[in-house]
């Protein structure tokens, strides 16, 4: 069973973190992860760096662009992730933009991740009826699980739809946004993450984008399986490198 | 073979949607209604309207009598400079602003490179009393001070793209960023055939005015409405788009794509997107662009910063992959000594863009009886200072 899939089975919340390959030093890639999976979170996003980052607010981008300058790549990243199942079990998600995937492969790419360990992809720009129709067969032939966004604007036909196609769970952007542009859930989110709730989807969901603290994080996962925090770790990770990353994560699992 | 956009949103293998869901309700809202919109008399007679008594259409189809006889053909100037805001960009956002507003969108959002289209866009916004935010790269607007005055003359807030290189590319990631935080009230008048479908077709069909003219003024000028050739130049390929839109699917009609070589094609300076680039999805579409190996999309270089765009639309990338328009770079150099050309032929001074397309002539013979339209997108007023230091004047 793919790991995601059983860390979805825990009863407890999920704390999911997403941090940029490639920053703030090249080879903290390895350190990261172990060192998150250390601290107590649930599942990791290693975000394969892009030059033009559409979804992503200034955080991510400036995190983007700096990785990019050390030089990593995707051949770096398969390279410093070759022997990471040697030393950690958590779920492991690859989040990228579709464009270095093309050109690296689609398939060369699944395989790879298939070899390292990697438990799944969220490729923001890939659209659900492209990948349906051309990279379906190929990402469950490896055993990736494509993870899905819903949006405060998504139809609750497409939601129904999005939930059909999914296996794992659903990625729930809480508010109509790029990341790290949130400060705290008003009326109208909490609103939101009740309906989405009460539609008793298949598929669990777990929120991400404006997560930055236990607050937050214990908001969005009051009516979800769990929560994801981007930019605030890249925030941390500016400020304090790599060394204090335990008390990061001890401050929002508080 | 097709030439034109299919019911998927693709021409041939190019095209698409690949935009983040946070983006489909306001694409799949577009790609639903802008057709039917479209279609509706209504709306047809308020886009001509305006673009006769505002735009002050049509534009001329000129003999360039003296320029014809130095390169022994027959060329037809297609006049988009004498539009009002001196360029063929007015076309599209006087049509986008009109579909903004049956969507009921109040507020307008816009890239610009040079600052051409923010110009148009910022324009069109005065005439309906819609607020407009245009994004333009920070270095871009340290490069083009009068176009920047001219939008917030016209009432616009020009915010700066700080992120990536800081150009056009960056202020279109801005762009689509503010639609996703903006996702109900809020139109994206994207200025070239880029960006998801609907975007290339809907901003096509915009600029099909021009080569919709071209045929009867064609008609008055030669007795016949076909051209032996159109020649335009390509940035993201919007004035191109227009000139070949109703020449498309008959193939005795030869299209040629004009692309800025920059400082020459490999000297790593260059805009040449067919021959450097690689299929890959920029800005929602897939097309060809310029990156490296690995994936990351690269910042192009030409003399004119309306054609510096890492990609080209769609249209272009399959018009170019199926052979149906030759492409052919033009230099910064060539380019600079067409445009000066023409002044002293003719007494038109184009846009650097224009000029691209012009010096396709030193490049190509044609036959003495050979019907050649060129699409003179632009006036070079906006230049003036790139001409001024170039030349020393």
């Amino acid at each position: 069973m793919n790991r995601i899939n059983k860390k979805i089975q825990e009863s407890k919340k999920i704390l999911s973190i997403y941090f940029t390959a490639g920053y703030p030093k090249t080879d903290d890639t390895v350190n990261i992860i172990q060192n998150l999976e250390k601290s107590g979170v649930d599942m990791i996003e290693i975000g394969l760096p892009f030059s033009d980052p559409l979804a992503d607010g200034p955080t991510i981008q400036a995190s983007s662009t700096q990785a990019l300058k050390n030089g990593m790549t995707t051949e770096v990243l398969f390279k410093q992730l070759k022997d990471i199942r040697e030393s950690v079990n958590i779920p492991l998600i690859i989040m990228g933009y579709f464009n270095p995937i093309l050109q690296y492969g689609v398939e060369a790419f699944c395989k790879k991740c298939e070899e390292i360990g990697i438990d799944g992809l969220i490729i923001p720009d890939l659209p659900v009826d492209v990948y349906n129709e051309k990279y379906k067969a190929t990402f469950e032939k490896h055993g990736l699980i494509n993870v899905f966004l819903i949006t405060p604007q998504t139809s609750v036909e497409r939601i129904r739809f999005i939930d059909s196609i999914s296996n794992g769970f659903i990625y729930m952007v809480s508010s109509a946004s790029v990341t790290g542009s949130q400060s705290g859930f008003g009326d109208e989110q909490t609103n939101y993450f009740k309906r989405i709730a009460d539609m008793n989807l298949k598929n669990p969901q777990i929120i991400g984008f404006g997560i930055s603290d236990n607050k937050t994080f214990l908001q969005a996962t009051q009516f979800s399986k769990g929560a994801i925090i981007g930019s605030a770790f890249i925030k941390h990770l500016t400020k304090e490198g790599v060394t204090k990353i335990n008390s990061f994560v001890k401050s929002i699992l508080k | 073979m097709t030439y034109n956009i299919n019911e998927k949103g693709y021409y041939g293998e190019f095209g698409g949607a690949y935009i983040p869901e946070m983006l489909y309700p306001n694409v799949e809202e577009l790609r639903e209604n802008y057709l039917k919109i479209m279609a509706e008399p209504e709306f047809q007679k308020e886009f001509n309207q305006l673009l006769k008594d505002y735009v002050g259409r049509p534009s001329p189809l000129y003999f360039a009598k003296r320029l014809s006889e130095k390169f022994n053909t027959k060329i037809y100037l297609k006049r988009e400079d004498l539009n009002h805001t001196g360029a063929h960009k007015i076309n599209n956002t006087i049509g986008q602003i009109l579909m903004a507003k049956r969507l009921g969108k109040h507020r307008i959002i816009a890239e610009t490179g040079a600052g051409q289209h923010g110009v148009a866009t910022a324009t069109v916004c005065a005439l309906m009393g819609l607020e407009c935010i245009v994004y333009m790269g920070e270095i871009d607007i340290a490069r083009q001070a009068p176009n920047v005055a001219r939008m917030k003359m016209l009432g616009a807030t020009v915010v700066p793209a700080l992120s990536g290189s800081r150009t056009l590319k960056d202020a279109t990631n801005e762009a689509i960023r503010d639609w996703i935080n903006n996702p109900v009230d809020t139109h994206y008048i994207i200025g070239s055939v880029v960006g998801p479908h609907p975007y290339p077709d809907m901003v096509a069909r915009f600029q099909a005015v021009v080569s919709e003219e071209i045929q009867w003024q064609l008609q008055e000028h030669e007795g016949k409405t076909k051209p032996d050739y159109v020649v335009a130049c390509v940035g993201g390929g919007s004035n191109a788009a227009g000139a070949y839109y109703h020449f498309l699917e008959d193939t005795n009609i030869k299209l040629i794509a004009v692309e800025a070589a920059g400082k020459g094609i490999h000297s790593g300076e260059s805009a040449a997107t067919s021959v450097l680039g690689k299929e890959g999805i920029i800005h929602g579409s897939k097309t060809l662009l310029m990156q490296t190996p690995d994936g990351q999309i690269t910042e192009p270089y030409s003399i004119s910063a309306g054609l510096d765009y890492p990609g080209v639309g769609p249209m272009h990338a399959h018009l170019y992959k199926s052979g149906r328009a030759q492409f052919i770079s033009i230099t910064d150099d060539q380019a600079m000594k067409a445009g000066l050309e023409l002044c002293q032929l003719e007494g038109i001074i184009p846009a650097i863009e224009s000029s691209h397309a012009l010096a396709v002539f030193e490049q190509k013979t044609f036959l003495p009886e050979d019907v050649v339209v060129l699409s003179l997108s632009g006036r070079g007023d906006k230049d003036l200072e790139t001409y001024i230091n170039y030349f020393n004047l």
